[in-house]
């Protein structure tokens, strides 16, 4: 009989192992799934995760996985304060959308002008555009006791209604012969956010990220903030009798989450994605909560979390063509990997016994 | 950071070259496709014309594809990895892939882009679209004829210039045959969602279409027509199989003849930077077979109509036609010209409602 | 303004039954104590399976059982890491949905563009023909009728039974639960495995009867709804088919109103769904005494029998 008995303290050992038992075991089960599929596993395994990284083009891949791993990672960062706190924003791909929107707008309505405050003046309204999307579902859970988790949700949909509504009508492209698609920010210097070292796929999104995991990192462990939100989440009432204002909490979090959410959202429409479409957003939002469970809701690990995920992403592609195997065979392998990891996350709190007997 | 560059830089000139090198032996084209091949519908019959290209050219052609490839960042990548990779021409399907293409064509001048349905060339790149117009004519002028109702269910996806062309076209077609005919337009804002376009579907029937024309890719519609017994027009692929009864006709997209003659062109080294526009007559726009419920004498009238768009005796904006608000566009006997068309954003006169923004 | 109300009615019941369907599993689920992101995964994968059974065996019905079953096998995955492996609930539904999509892809990759085997509609010996009334209710097919009567049936599971009752109180305080003797986690997998299946229903409903094919991600978002709906019928089964009807019919009315000529902006009437669940979720919930009566105690938090 398997039984688990609860350790006294989490077991530092088993947080480090866990990512890689799980990573090992996607590999195998995937590997299974490659040959049901008729491929090769050993192959695909190795254009998943060794190609992007050491192949024969990772040169290049490398800054792909850089330039896919940037609004993952910024995204996860501003959730995982949230979900330490035990507050549920689901919704950060329509901040992310918001953002981008807003941002976006702010840039376009500036068109032409050269200077080099436009830049950071759209980064400012996206983060902006993001914060203050969040904050509707924050302000309807401490007025009302809304649920944030449908409210944020909702809200995606709203976000990508009201892009379609923008990007069809007041934010099209002029000179763009009437298609849905704002004007272009590689036509707009002061605007673009321009690979900084070609070839590296480093843009200024990417820069700022690594600042932001830095920051979160002393955040969450060296400030005050930092611990209070790791208290209201693992200890609620002690919160409380702390001192710490549950409504201010939620403000705060989903406020950053938003924020970095909107941020990311910015820097991705003015970098890789360069225009505002129809087809913009592409799930970052959601996938980010998978990094930020993936990362242990640790900045660090969201930071390793973002980065293997995005390999997945880029050697997802490198399958897609080399082996022809469809685009679902990587869900199912990414859906797998959280799967895995949160299956083995209770190994950190919990030992397995096995056979009968009374526990000494 | 300069030597990365060219460091970089050389790297890709060295496998662009390698690519052309290979050519000697296999030419290798590229496809990236913005949807599913399985979508019945837009990258379905371009993975067609992938298949024709293997079938045509055997063992001198190497051909790969990706499916459902998001514009942007995506296809970016997407594309370069296809020319890291060795590809000698690569097929781009979709509007949103344009700067992408273009982008990707400066990092590797030896490698041969062609973008369908854009406008912005290169040295290496050219475009090429449909005059899918002129298959709207076509079923037009069938569903003029056999619409009993007077109202044409069109389920339309973006407001852009060639969905309103479609419309209009379509429109005064129908319009030539029967000055009753109505159309009632949905704004669906998506090119593939078999949900929502059912619900257009059905929600222009229950307001009175007896006949469904649609400018998305899934049978969604078709299927529903064949469930509510009334007609409708495959788009894209001929949709027989969803509509047996219902479908009366269809637009099929024919990219094969292309798309072989620009893989012969780069194997012979040919190839030049065009922006080609075809339709009925160079066999990019095929007309489905007439169903058996369609009489015989509008059957005839609808093949001499393809046969003179075809020859070019006839042009689908042919005038007198006035635009929506009745001012003069056309004269009599007067043909708009592709500049016009390419950049169409007014209904035409008797087309009801508002193009959306 | 031409607007048949009759046919938009009988059009928004057939709408809203994939998201009747799947709340009503989901309401149990949460009942219990449980909350499941992870609809919209076991959704797409009721779609996909019950689509290849209903084909290859060319009956629509064993399509809908084998949909259910698909549904709370995937579901079994989500029981085993939430009640077993003690697993955060949130972030396992999402694993779950994403799990979903991309292996309904998978396995649906062969199945796009066939149409499967119709299902008929119930023949009510003519009383469809009575106007106004017949359309609406009388001329459905047999997973519409299927759908209320589920309702019906759980509200008298949770009401009047004494099984229900123990699954409400599991929901309430599983602690308490548990020192009573009852088998909180057994009961908890056997909820989450009803709403795996019903989930799996109401997918099969769209790709069976509704669309009916099979595309990738055809579900677009319906799992989702079908969360919302819970809340917004605070736990209670009729207020189920308030949501669910309320939020189809919105959906078909703007489509409608398109095909009768009403120039209003699209991508804004398209939002008009989620707002209105927006507000009705915030009257719903602002009523604190109310909605805490409602809401199972336990929901969401994890239970261990030792701790």
């Amino acid at each position: 009989m398997i039984r688990l008995e609860p350790r006294p303290d989490p077991s530092n050992i088993m947080i480090g192992l866990t990512p890689i038992f799980a990573v090992i075991a996607t590999m195998i089960f995937g590997g299974m799934l490659f040959v049901f599929l008729g491929k090769n596993p050993v192959d695909a395994i190795r254009m998943i995760f060794w190609d992007p990284v050491f192949g024969e083009h990772a040169f290049y891949y490398r800054g792909q996985i850089l330039v896919k791993a940037a609004p993952l990672i910024m995204i996860a960062l501003g959730l995982s304060f949230g979900f330490r706190a035990g507050i549920w924003n689901i919704g950060a791909e329509g901040q992310f959308i918001m953002g981008a929107v807003i941002g976006g707008a702010t840039g376009l309505a500036l068109y032409p002008l050269d200077s080099f405050l436009v830049f950071p003046l759209m980064i400012v309204m996206g983060s902006i555009g993001g914060l203050l999307w969040a904050l509707i579902p924050a302000y309807l859970k401490i007025k009302f006791n809304a649920n944030e988790i449908l409210v944020s949700l909702m809200l995606v949909y709203v976000a990508f209604n009201f892009l379609i509504g923008m990007v069809t009508g007041p934010l099209r492209n002029p000179d763009g012969f009437n298609f849905p698609e704002s004007r272009s920010f590689q036509d707009f210097p002061s605007a673009h956010n321009p690979e900084l070292w070609a070839g590296t796929g480093i843009h200024w999104g990417v820069l700022i990220t690594l600042g932001m995991v830095i920051f979160a990192y002393i955040a969450i462990t060296r400030h005050i903030f930092g611990f209070n939100v790791r208290l209201a989440g693992q200890a609620p009432r002690a919160a409380k009798f702390a001192g710490v204002d549950p409504n201010k909490m939620i403000a705060i979090c989903l406020g950053i989450s938003g924020a970095l959410a909107g941020m990311a959202g910015l820097f991705e429409l003015t970098g890789p994605a360069g225009k505002l479409t129809t087809t913009f957003p592409v799930g970052y939002g959601f996938t980010a909560i998978i990094v930020a469970f993936l990362g242990r809701l640790h900045p660090i690990g969201i930071l390793f979390a973002g980065l293997l995920l995005a390999i997945t992403y880029v050697g997802g592609d490198i399958i897609q063509s080399q082996l022809s195997l469809p685009k679902a065979s990587i869900q199912v392998f990414q859906g797998m990997l959280l799967f895995f990891l949160l299956a083995v996350d209770i190994l950190v709190n919990f030992k397995i016994r096995i056979g009968k007997g009374i526990s000494k | 950071m300069k030597l990365l560059k060219t460091l970089m830089t050389g790297a890709a000139l060295v496998v662009g070259l390698g690519g052309v090198a290979q050519a000697e032996d296999k030419t290798k084209v590229g496809f990236v496709y913005v949807g599913p091949v399985g979508d019945f519908g837009w990258s379905y019959e371009h993975n067609e014309g992938r298949k024709a290209v293997e079938e045509a050219f055997g063992d001198k052609v190497e051909t790969m594809y990706v499916e459902s490839v998001p514009e942007g960042a995506d296809s970016e990548r997407v594309m370069t990895q296809m020319a890291l990779d060795g590809a000698d021409l690569i097929f781009t399907t979709s509007f949103g892939y344009m700067d992408p293409t273009i982008n990707v064509a400066k990092k590797f001048p030896n490698v041969k882009f062609e973008h369908a349905t854009g406008y912005k060339q290169a040295d290496n790149v050219s475009t090429y679209s449909a005059r899918f117009y002129e298959g709207r004519s076509v079923i037009g002028h069938i569903a003029g004829h056999m619409t009993e109702s007077n109202t044409i269910g069109y389920i339309a996806s973006f407001p852009i210039p060639e969905v309103i062309r479609g419309i209009n076209s379509a429109y005064i077609a129908a319009q030539k045959v029967n000055p009753d005919v109505k159309l009632k337009i949905v704004w669906v804002y998506t090119w593939f969602d078999p949900a929502k376009e059912a619900d257009a579907a059905t929600a222009l029937i229950e307001q009175g279409a007896d006949i469904i024309m649609q400018h998305t890719d899934s049978p969604a519609a078709m299927t529903i027509a064949e469930e509510k017994g009334i007609y409708a027009f495959g788009q894209a692929s001929d949709m027989k199989q969803f509509g047996p009864k219902a479908r009366l006709s269809s637009i099929i997209d024919d990219w094969a003849p292309y798309y072989i003659t620009r893989t012969q062109a780069v194997m012979d080294g040919t190839w030049s930077s065009t922006a080609t526009w075809d339709g009925i007559k160079e066999g990019m726009v095929a007309i489905g077979d007439f169903s058996n419920d369609i009489p015989a004498d509008v059957q005839a009238s609808a093949k001499a109509l393809k046969d003179a768009l075809s020859s070019g005796a006839t042009h689908s904006f042919t005038g007198p036609i006035n635009k929506q608000d009745g001012s003069a566009w056309l004269a009599a006997g007067e043909t708009a010209d592709d500049g016009t068309l390419a950049g169409m954003n007014f209904y035409v006169e008797g087309v009801e409602g508002e193009v959306p923004n | 303004m031409d607007i048949s109300i009759v046919s938009l009615i009988a059009t928004l019941i057939v709408a809203a039954t994939p998201i009747l369907l799947a709340a009503t599993g989901e309401l149990i689920v949460e009942k219990s104590g449980v909350l499941n992101l992870g609809v919209e995964g076991m959704m797409i994968m009721g779609a996909i399976c019950g689509f290849i059974a209903a084909v290859s065996t060319g009956s629509p019905l064993l399509g809908f059982c084998i949909a259910a079953l698909s549904g709370a096998l995937l579901s079994l995955l989500f029981a085993i890491l939430t009640q077993y492996l003690l697993a955060n609930q949130v972030a396992s539904g999402l694993a779950l949905t994403l799990f979903g999509l991309g292996l309904a892809a998978l396995l649906g990759h062969s199945y796009s563009g066939i149409k499967p085997p119709s299902t008929p509609k119930i023949e009510w010996f003519g009383l469809s023909d009575i106007p106004v009334i017949g359309p609406i209710i009388f001329n459905h097919d047999l997973m519409v009728y299927f759908s209320l009567f589920l309702v019906f049936v759980v509200w008298i599971f949770l009401r009047f039974t004494r099984v229900g009752l123990i699954l409400r109180a599991v929901g309430e305080n599983h602690d308490a639960a548990h020192a009573l003797g009852y088998k909180v986690i057994r009961i908890r997998v056997l909820a989450i495995m009803f709403g795996g299946a019903c989930a799996g229903l109401g997918g099969a409903y769209l790709s069976l009867i509704r669309v009916p094919q099979w595309t990738e991600g055809m579900t677009a978002g319906a799992g989702w709804i079908a969360l919302a709906i819970v809340v917004f019928a605070s736990w209670k089964p009729w207020r189920l088919i308030l949501g669910a009807y309320l939020f189809g019919g919105v959906t078909i009315l703007q489509l409608n109103l398109q095909a009768n000529g009403f120039d209003i902006p699209v991508s804004y009437l398209s939002m008009a769904p989620y707002l209105v669940t927006i507000v009705v979720l915030v009257i719903m919930s602002a009523d604190r005494t109310r909605a805490s009566i409602n809401a199972p105690a336990s929901l969401g938090k994890i239970f261990h029998a030792s701790s």
